[in-house]
């Protein structure tokens, strides 16, 4: 090797270095760009929450034409006087709440892993039809049935009760959980209900024993959504109750905007907060499960 | 197999989809058929339907400006809202695709409007935003904007629940995740050798790869935006005020049936948005076959 072609060779080298740590330079420089754009999204994005949760303790005259997120002097007491600034406290607006919801995420598990597991694990006539048609219920606007479905239940006696709210639940009703359920349950390996089959036990037994334990984390993202969407739910108490005692939360928070002048700001932001409060603690608790669920079933 | 053998291994299964079957007959079967029979009838929830043949569609069709406004302020909506917040899902999802850290931070901060954006308490306070001396406003004079009044002019007012809708891309954009994951990347190493550059790669490879969860997101979200309503009847005060510009189809309907009790009429209303959404569902899947390409059937 001459001494020339070895500079050469030298000089190649640097620069293919210099070639590399550029690019490693530009790399990092495109990440850093990322990451101030997508902080500066987030922020955007939560800025409305954030903004409702100052507004909480704000006195009213702070409230509006203000960006600022703190409160000069925080209002506690929005809290506690919101807590009873509607003819009903809000302690009964949380427990009707409360008693729904339990009862809707108890039914919906129940009934909907009963109708997933009937179309993932067992064999019987007409099961394609049914599948088609169940498939189909997703697609159907609540509007449509709601009319035949408050007509019969005027007829049964049932309005302002909870029973509209709840006992559709128990009938299965929300065909995207028993959606969600199946896509879960056919990942389940078949060979252990053949073994459980060949041992004798019931298909019943084999629900019970084998495929509800292995579903908890499936069982978890539909009570938690289920959990998230009867605690929102805003039209179907809006049509079945009319009693304010028995309001659900989205109801009375309603009631601070058709209340003549709203002077509270404070108050009804502070009830808003508390309102959503439950789901913000779910949401970070159960995160995991309500990504996932989203990625599995590609819905809502 | 004879019947009786048939009937014996089915057994167990109908026995599990007992409730479901129930609820499918009582819950969806019975109120479609009835809502069917109802919209060719008058009936104010008392006395008895009396039957009056196609009036109520010929009403709505011929003189009835309400429904049409309705119709208006919601295709207005869907045109308006959906694609913008696809790409918003898109865009973010690109972003947070490649490796990058913290990505479940920002996934979850991304996602949490999506989660909180159906409940009462988000629509108060995005009325309360678009105030006319609201946040919105406040940001805009920064710039020295002076922002309209939001909430009374008619010319602005489903501005407030199209950006209340695109807040909301969380879900789009988690499905258009697990899309790009699946995408090859040897794919876009061969791109790479080819000098392709990045608007290349992304017409050429991510979209036309993307395609299927592009066109289910597009379905589920136009599906989910006809049937918005919660958002529009509190900020629209539960009227669809301002002069009906806020006057989403289901709460047109809602008011008929609930405040007015014409529920034949409602249940009227409540077809046409049936077939509405079987229609664009209906094309959306006939279009797809010229633009989806799903993987296992390249060539």
């Amino acid at each position: 090797m001459t001494d020339a072609t070895s500079t050469r060779l030298a000089d190649l080298t640097a620069v293919s270095a210099q070639l590399r740590a550029d690019r490693a330079v530009r790399a990092k420089r495109a990440a850093l760009l990322k990451h101030v754009f997508l902080i500066a999204a987030s922020f955007v994005m939560i800025y409305p929450l954030l903004w409702m949760v100052a507004s909480s303790l704000k006195p009213n005259d702070e409230i509006f034409g203000q960006l600022g997120l703190t409160p000069s002097d925080p209002q506690w007491s929005n809290y506690t006087s919101g807590w009873n600034a509607l003819p009903v406290s809000f302690t009964n607006f949380f427990w009707n709440s409360a008693v729904v919801t339990v009862l809707s995420v108890i039914g919906n598990v129940i009934s909907c892993s009963f109708a997933a597991y009937a179309f993932a694990r067992l064999e019987f006539s007409g099961k394609t039809i049914w599948f088609a048609l169940m498939m189909m219920t997703l697609m159907i606007p609540y509007h449509v049935v709601l009319i035949p479905q408050y007509l019969t239940f005027l007829q049964l006696g049932w309005v302002n009760t909870y029973l509209p709210l709840v006992v559709p639940r128990f009938l299965a009703s929300d065909a995207f959980f028993i959606f969600l359920m199946i896509q879960f349950f056919r990942q389940l390996p078949r060979e252990l209900d053949e073994a459980a089959m060949i041992d004798g036990c019931s298909p019943f037994k084999i629900y019970w024993a084998i495929i509800l334990p292995l579903s908890l984390p499936a069982m978890t993202t539909a009570a938690i959504f289920s959990f998230i969407w009867t605690w929102e739910d805003f039209l179907g108490p809006l049509v079945y109750l009319n009693d304010i005692k028995d309001y659900t939360v989205p109801l009375a928070l309603r009631m601070f905007l058709s209340q003549d002048s709203v002077s509270e700001f404070g108050q009804m932001f502070a009830m808003s907060v508390l309102s959503i409060l439950p789901i913000i603690l779910f949401f970070v608790i159960f995160q995991r499960f309500i990504i996932r669920g989203i990625a599995m079933s590609g819905m809502k | 197999m004879s019947i009786r053998s048939k009937l014996r291994r089915s057994w167990p299964g109908y026995v599990f989809l007992t409730p479901w079957l129930i609820g499918f007959f009582l819950l969806s079967i019975f109120p479609i058929l009835a809502s069917l029979y109802l919209a060719f009838t008058d009936y104010d929830a008392v006395n008895a339907p009396v039957w009056v043949g196609l009036e109520n569609f010929q009403y709505m069709f011929e003189f009835d400006y309400r429904f049409w406004q309705s119709l208006k302020v919601t295709f207005l909506f869907v045109v308006l809202s959906v694609p913008a917040k696809l790409i918003f899902a898109l865009i973010v999802a690109m972003l947070l695709d490649k490796g990058i850290r913290a990505v479940g931070w920002y996934r979850a901060l991304f996602y949490l409007p999506s989660i909180l954006g159906g409940s009462i308490a988000v629509a108060i306070l995005w009325r309360q935003l678009f105030n006319a001396d609201g946040v919105i406003n406040s940001a805009l004079a920064v710039f020295g904007i002076q922002g309209p009044y939001w909430l009374s002019d008619p010319n602005y007012s489903l501005y407030t629940l199209v950006v209340l809708a695109i807040w909301q891309f969380g879900s789009p954009m988690l499905i258009f995740l697990a899309g790009l994951r699946a995408i090859p990347q040897d794919l876009y190493e061969a791109a790479e050798i080819d000098a392709a550059t990045p608007s290349r790669k992304f017409f050429a490879i991510t979209v036309p790869m993307l395609a299927p969860v592009i066109f289910f997101n597009l379905v589920l979200q136009m599906i989910e935006a006809f049937k918005s309503f919660s958002g529009a009847f509190i900020i629209s005060g539960g009227t669809g005020a301002p002069l009906d510009s806020l006057l989403f189809f289901t709460v047109y309907l809602f008011n008929e049936a609930f405040s007015y009790f014409r529920m034949g009429y409602a249940s009227a209303l409540g077809w046409v948005l049936l077939i509405i959404i079987a229609a664009f569902t209906a094309i959306a899947f006939w279009t797809s076959k010229y633009w989806v390409h799903y993987e296992n059937e390249r060539g």
